[in-house]
């Protein structure tokens, strides 16, 4: 039991953080994208994100929660490294979050400023998480590689949440709304492989260990479908947003699908990259474990809670499913 | 002081925790307002409670969202600037946040989505337990990080191997000492600081004439909710005081600014204490007070704060608490003046309408100053008497802090301006299109008042 229970936290916090890109990268993704929808598609975009972004928000928290819950030694050491970039996507989730209600409620004349606090604290939260994963994947070591690196992330994660954003309007819109998106997607689609390609090639470089654990026969033979899927999933995109007519015939959603897919496999291939590294080269996840006692607490809570919570996750998608339409109150 | 690194970072914490509870204050309270409206909606087919549903539920939105991104600070922060803190108690605290974010935050966050803008979406019985689940999630993280801060004050059910603490009994460490007495004085505090935000708001539209039926209905149940929880919550802080006298008696000294040990021990309405002297300038007492309130014996002994080898900055805790047990008198004296006035003739005098919208945000000056008491009151400890504050801080250059910490406290400062302007646009909106009118969010129209 005291063996396997660091095991079932990271995966949990694994699963949290995956389905935090996938879920906060989309309403991101439209964040930054709202500069360049007219005034009436600014609201449509919102009222896209609108039930959802706080849910969606809260899976960051549990990541990070579970983190600290489950691997205390671990967090203190990552978001100490972290501070700038942590610092600053919590000033850009805030500037998000306050500017969504704000551009309803402020002033008239004050729309059009909170709309752009809304598109800048998405940019700033999508840069800084990326600037995040770069330091941590590249062992939080603050060298140039480190340094150089991260910047590259930051700056190519955000085409990741554009696609995501731009793939969930194609769920949530119609007509000239939905024509941008597909063009957003085609616009985002190759930095977004790139920056797929870079954290790729980035971890077995930083570690001759985990090159080896890529490269080495047989083992090598076992991972293609990683590989091979995500370029896949990027081929078929690439296709279908040419070809707008199978867009319109109701197959707009394989855009989101095919990026869910490419975060899933991106996320396994980095847990097989890192594993049982928790900060990677320094700690492991059962070095930085929280007591069995605790973590046994924890444990059945999280147990009978998180189906709960996808439950009725699931359960507030399907009441606003649909195309999105206005938000109101009443 | 000078501006090192450990005061740089409790300045940061402070800001960043201050600018929080203010919206966690509003909601919990607020939360089950709004669910209040909506059951009576319900029972009477009053449209006018449905009404006062619609035009609360957009400062609900507004103060819920204030209070999401602020607290998502808050979870970062423990690792960013306290990594000592997680390394140490790590297995205390970390399973009572977990047990927050699973019961708690998911709950709250997804149905606040269906509560807000899915009215038309779904049956009437739905919408109502989506309301109540927001409620009660509110309530429930409330529970859990009252749980954990209460440990912080009276830690209790853990043992300590090399340093650091492990769990004995959970049962121990929720219900410690102080939680019960922090947990009740916080929800009625949550209470009265939304009551007294819809009334007071409610009589400013009176004032303004803007009001309608629905503002009438909503100012009576602010003020016979105010007037109803105020004895409570004095009772409660009376309570919780003695039980700070059992386990913290060095922050009841502060807070009382007596320095020598001494029987019947006079209480200080207002004074100037003096950490320098060990002494309180210009003290105007009430004899015997202090020992008759903390130890129901006028001549009662009182521990004075010479006989403690630490003990709290005395300052900051002995305004403060001056400020919360003002500002809860004045609360009293306005909410029993107005439950008479509508006893009387069934409206409030234009000065009693002047006296309530000046409360308005008085839930929130008692709230913080409370909270300062308790806080400031635990220091030097971050857990009282194990663990101090200056051990687990993180050792960041003191300009990275001085940066993020200009940068926070702009952001909250312009933020809190927004909210306040925000507030003021929604209160002083007719009550003809607010009223009765449908007010969508969303279309540009709306971006003006909605």
């Amino acid at each position: 039991m005291s063996e396997a229970l660091p095991l079932f936290f990271v995966s949990a916090m694994g699963l949290s953080l995956l389905l935090y890109v996938i879920l906060d990268g989309f309403d991101l993704g439209v964040g930054m994208l709202l500069p360049f929808g007219t005034d009436a598609e600014k609201d449509t975009m919102i009222a896209s994100i609108g039930p959802f972004w706080d849910a969606n928000e809260t899976w960051i928290v549990m990541g990070v929660g579970v983190l600290l819950i489950a691997f205390p030694k671990a967090h203190g050491i990552i978001l100490t490294a972290l501070y700038i970039p942590v610092t600053i996507m919590l000033v850009g989730l805030i500037l998000r979050g306050a500017a969504f209600d704000f551009r309803v409620k402020s002033a008239d004349h004050r729309q059009p400023m909170w709309n752009k606090l809304f598109a800048l604290g998405s940019l700033m939260a999508s840069m800084a998480q990326g600037w995040m994963l770069g330091a941590y994947i590249t062992g939080l070591t603050g060298d140039v590689i480190s340094v150089a690196f991260s910047i590259l992330i930051s700056l190519t994660l955000p085409a990741l949440y554009i696609m995501l954003g731009g793939a969930w309007l194609l769920i949530k819109t119609e007509d000239e709304l939905f024509d941008k998106a597909a063009h957003w997607c085609r616009l985002a689609l190759p930095p977004m492989s790139f920056a797929l390609l870079l954290v790729s090639i980035a971890t077995p470089l930083v570690s001759a260990d985990i090159a080896d654990r890529w490269f080495k026969l047989p083992d090598a033979i076992g991972l293609l479908p990683i590989p091979m899927s995500c370029a896949l999933a990027i081929i078929g995109m690439d296709w279908m947003l040419r070809r707008p007519k199978v867009l319109h015939a109701g197959y707009g959603w394989f855009i989101f699908v095919a990026l869910m897919v490419i975060c899933m496999m991106a996320a396994i291939g980095l847990a097989y990259s890192i594993y049982p590294d928790i900060v990677i080269g320094r700690m492991t996840l059962w070095e930085a474990a929280a007591a069995t006692e605790s973590l046994q607490f924890i444990f059945w809570g999280a147990i009978i809670t998180l189906p709960a919570i996808l439950g009725y996750t699931l359960y507030v998608h399907r009441v606003f499913s649909g195309k999105a339409t206005e938000l109101s109150y009443e | 002081m000078e501006l090192d690194p450990f005061v740089l970072s409790r300045i940061q914490f402070a800001a960043n925790i201050t600018f929080h509870i203010l919206f966690p204050t509003i909601t919990i309270g607020l939360g089950w307002f709004l669910l209040f409206f909506r059951v009576r909606y319900t029972q009477t087919g009053n449209i006018y409670w449905e009404h006062a549903y619609n035009f609360w539920v957009k400062v609900y939105a507004l103060t819920f969202a204030l209070g999401v991104v602020s607290g998502i600070t808050m979870s970062f922060q423990f690792g960013t600037n306290w990594p000592g803190f997680m390394e140490r108690t790590g297995n205390i605290a970390g399973p009572l946040l977990g047990y927050e974010v699973l019961t708690a935050f998911f709950l709250e966050a997804s149905f606040l989505g269906i509560m807000l803008f899915g009215k038309q979406r779904v049956s009437n019985r739905t919408h109502l337990i989506s309301t109540f689940l927001v409620a009660f999630g509110t309530s429930l993280s409330a529970f859990w990080i009252l749980a954990l801060n209460s440990w912080m004050h009276t830690p209790a059910g853990y043992e300590i191997r090399e340093g650091q603490f492990f769990a004995e009994s959970w049962s121990a460490i929720i219900f410690n000492p102080s939680f019960p007495y922090r947990f009740t004085h916080m929800m009625l505090a949550s209470l009265l600081t939304s009551a007294f935000l819809v009334a007071g708001v409610c009589a400013y539209r009176t004032r303004k004439g803007v009001d309608g039926p629905a503002t009438k209905l909503v100012l009576k149940s602010g003020i016979y909710t105010a007037a109803l929880v105020i004895p409570l919550q004095i009772l409660a802080g009376d309570l919780h005081g003695l039980n700070t006298l059992e386990h913290q008696p060095a922050k009841v000294a502060a807070m009382e600014g007596i320095w020598e040990t001494q029987k019947g021990a006079g209480f200080t309405i207002v004074g100037i204490p003096d950490q320098e002297a060990r002494e309180t300038h210009y003290a105007l007492k009430i004899p015997n007070a202090a020992s008759l309130i903390l130890t129901h014996d006028p001549e009662g002994e009182v521990k004075g704060l010479n006989d403690f080898e630490e003990h709290p900055p005395v300052g900051p805790v002995f305004w403060s608490f001056r400020v919360m047990t003002g500002v809860g008198t004045l609360m009293l004296l306005v909410s029993w003046w107005g439950v008479w006035q509508l006893f009387r003739r069934d409206r409030l005098s234009g000065v009693a309408l002047q006296a309530v919208s000046l409360m308005t945000f008085s839930g929130w000056v008692a709230s913080v100053a409370g909270w300062y008491v308790t806080e400031i009151g635990r220091q030097p400890w971050i857990v009282q008497g194990l663990v101090s504050t200056t051990e687990v801080v993180a050792q960041h250059p003191s300009a990275t802090l001085a940066g993020t910490l200009f940068g926070y406290v702009g952001l909250y400062l312009a933020l809190m301006i927004a909210y306040m302007k925000a507030l003021r646009i929604m209160a002083v909106k007719p009550a003809k299109s607010l009223e009765e009118g449908s007010n969508p969010l969303g279309t540009p129209l709306v971006g003006t008042t909605a």
